[in-house]
């Protein structure tokens, strides 16, 4: 089936089979590998990305159902080289180890702060509660909101935030 | 890796289109609504439809409205939708107490009330609040239109009493002035399915329970509600005693079965606690103690 959809301001097209998952097709065919593919059952939250405007698991949708529709991925959260204030939040509050659960979290975290832009603990914490950490423990991911949420005005480069990080 | 077997996909533009598709692809196409039960069943092979028909686009099946004294909610609506709804809150607090109990966000983004309903999973929970609401679902096919009873339209686990060109339009519950309702779920973790769950509603008049509803889900009890109590508790003042009675008879419509998520004997203790549980905060509620 032929499918055009919207993936990060960029319009793609593409001849899918129709039992092929959103989370294949952006990994696979976009080659945006930026979402990760975890649990095959719904549950750890790694794929999240945005169907219209709202975090979805992109394993429990069909590429076909996308279809002239609008997807964001993590790979959408920096913006000419500026890094999102979550993904920066990241990087100073040491809100990931190994970073498979990262895309899912930060995709849930920018749709929070967009919707909330200060919201407390308790608050992170029913947001992110679709993914599932093995590292963090899911103090220091709590801890990358609010520093975004405190931080809201001040993107970085990449560049600058990982000389900083080193510093 | 689990991908579902081959499939057609379709997309419906209109209920009349979603009905017409049913009806010329036959019983081996599915409604697709959220696709958060019929995809997990779709990757593991439980479920092989020889077609998909989309119906995500029937945005006019996406809303909350009241209507001829009743609270009238879209097949559509998103889990999430119907907690972000004040007029909801308004009139059943247990539709937001469950919302908020039922998965995660992002299935809340996509997951919907008549796919939840239609899915028939035995600890479904908003099966338990439709039940304990008495509402009704409206169910349209090229023939015409029909409203069954909630407590009529499961028919055991996994199956209704939909037909196999018919759809879920609307759930619909009835106003009831000075009602007051609660949910609460029992479950291993943030985002699981239910160990055991009840939602009621109560209406008092002068320190009496006129009216009450009891739902239950992932215990067994038919139609996911319990009548016996309901019928004990009419008449009598919501005192301690008579809630605990209500609990025993409720555990008494209940059927569990044993599981990972635990014993028989666990659950129907749930069953007793949970429903005096939510009574005890809808009564609260109506005395505006909570
Ligand atoms: C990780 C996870 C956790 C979950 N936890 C819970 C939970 O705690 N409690 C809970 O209650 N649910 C839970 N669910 C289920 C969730 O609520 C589903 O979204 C819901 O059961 C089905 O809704 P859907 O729109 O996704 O239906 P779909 O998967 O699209 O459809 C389900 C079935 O209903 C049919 N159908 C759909 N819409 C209609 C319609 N309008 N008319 C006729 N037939 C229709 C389909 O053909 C299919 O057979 C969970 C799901 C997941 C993935
Ligand atoms: S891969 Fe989608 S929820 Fe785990
Ligand atoms: S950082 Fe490893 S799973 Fe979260």
């Amino acid at each position: 089936m032929h499918v055009t959809m919207t993936v990060n301001g960029n319009e793609v097209t593409a001849d899918v089979e129709p039992r092929l998952l959103l989370v294949h097709f952006v990994r696979d065919h976009l080659g945006l590998t930026g979402t990760h593919w975890g649990c095959d059952t719904s549950q750890c939250g790694t794929c999240v990305l945005w169907l219209d405007g709202r975090p979805v698991k992109s394993c429990t949708v069909l590429a076909v159902m996308a279809d002239g529709h609008e997807v964001r991925t993590v790979e959408g959260l920096e913006v000419d080289g500026r890094l999102d204030p979550v993904q920066q939040g990241f990087m100073e509050e040491h809100g990931l180890q190994c970073g498979f659960c990262t895309p899912g979290m930060m995709m849930t975290a920018r749709w929070l702060l967009d919707h909330q832009p200060d919201p407390d603990e308790a608050t992170i914490r029913e947001a992110i509660s679709g993914q599932l950490c093995r590292c963090t423990g899911y103090e220091n991911i709590v801890r990358a909101v609010r520093w975004a949420a405190r931080h809201p005005g001040e993107p970085t480069t990449a560049q600058d935030a990982s000389q900083e990080v080193q510093a | 890796m689990q991908t579902p077997a081959p499939v057609d996909y379709a997309r419906a533009t209109s209920v009349e289109h979603a009905l017409e598709l049913l009806e010329r692809l036959g019983p081996e196409s599915r409604l697709i609504a959220g696709g958060h039960s019929l995809l997990p069943m779709m990757r593991i092979r439980l479920a092989q439809p020889e077609c998909v028909i989309d119906i995500n686009d029937l945005t006019d099946l996406d809303y909350v409205k009241v209507e001829g004294g009743e609270l009238c909610i879209g097949a559509m609506t998103r889990h999430a939708g119907v907690l972000d709804s004040p007029v909801v809150g308004e009139h059943y607090t247990i539709f937001h107490d469950a919302e908020r109990l039922i998965a995660d966000p992002p299935v809340r983004n996509r997951g919907t009330v008549g796919g939840s309903f239609c899915q028939a999973d035995p600890a479904e929970d908003l099966a338990a609040v439709g039940s304990a609401l008495k509402a009704s679902v409206v169910l349209r096919s090229s023939q015409g239109t029909r409203t069954v009873p909630a407590r009529e339209f499961h028919a055991g686990p996994y199956e209704t009493v939909l037909g196999d060109a018919e759809m879920l339009t609307e759930l619909r519950v009835p106003i009831r002035p000075g009602a007051t309702s609660a949910y609460t779920k029992v479950k291993r973790k943030s985002g699981d399915w239910a160990t055991a769950a009840a939602g009621a509603y109560v209406v008092l008049r002068d320190g009496v329970v006129a009216d009450v509803g009891i739902g239950l889900t992932a215990l067994g009890a038919p139609h996911f509600c319990a009548e016996e109590a309901e019928a004990y508790l009419v008449g009598k003042e919501p005192t301690e005693e008579h809630l605990a009675e209500t609990g025993r008879l409720a555990a008494q419509a209940c059927n569990p079965r044993a599981d990972q998520r635990g014993p028989v004997e666990y659950k129907l203790h749930l069953a007793g606690e949970l429903t005096q549980r939510v009574l005890r905060q809808s009564v609260a509620r109506a005395e505006g103690r909570a």
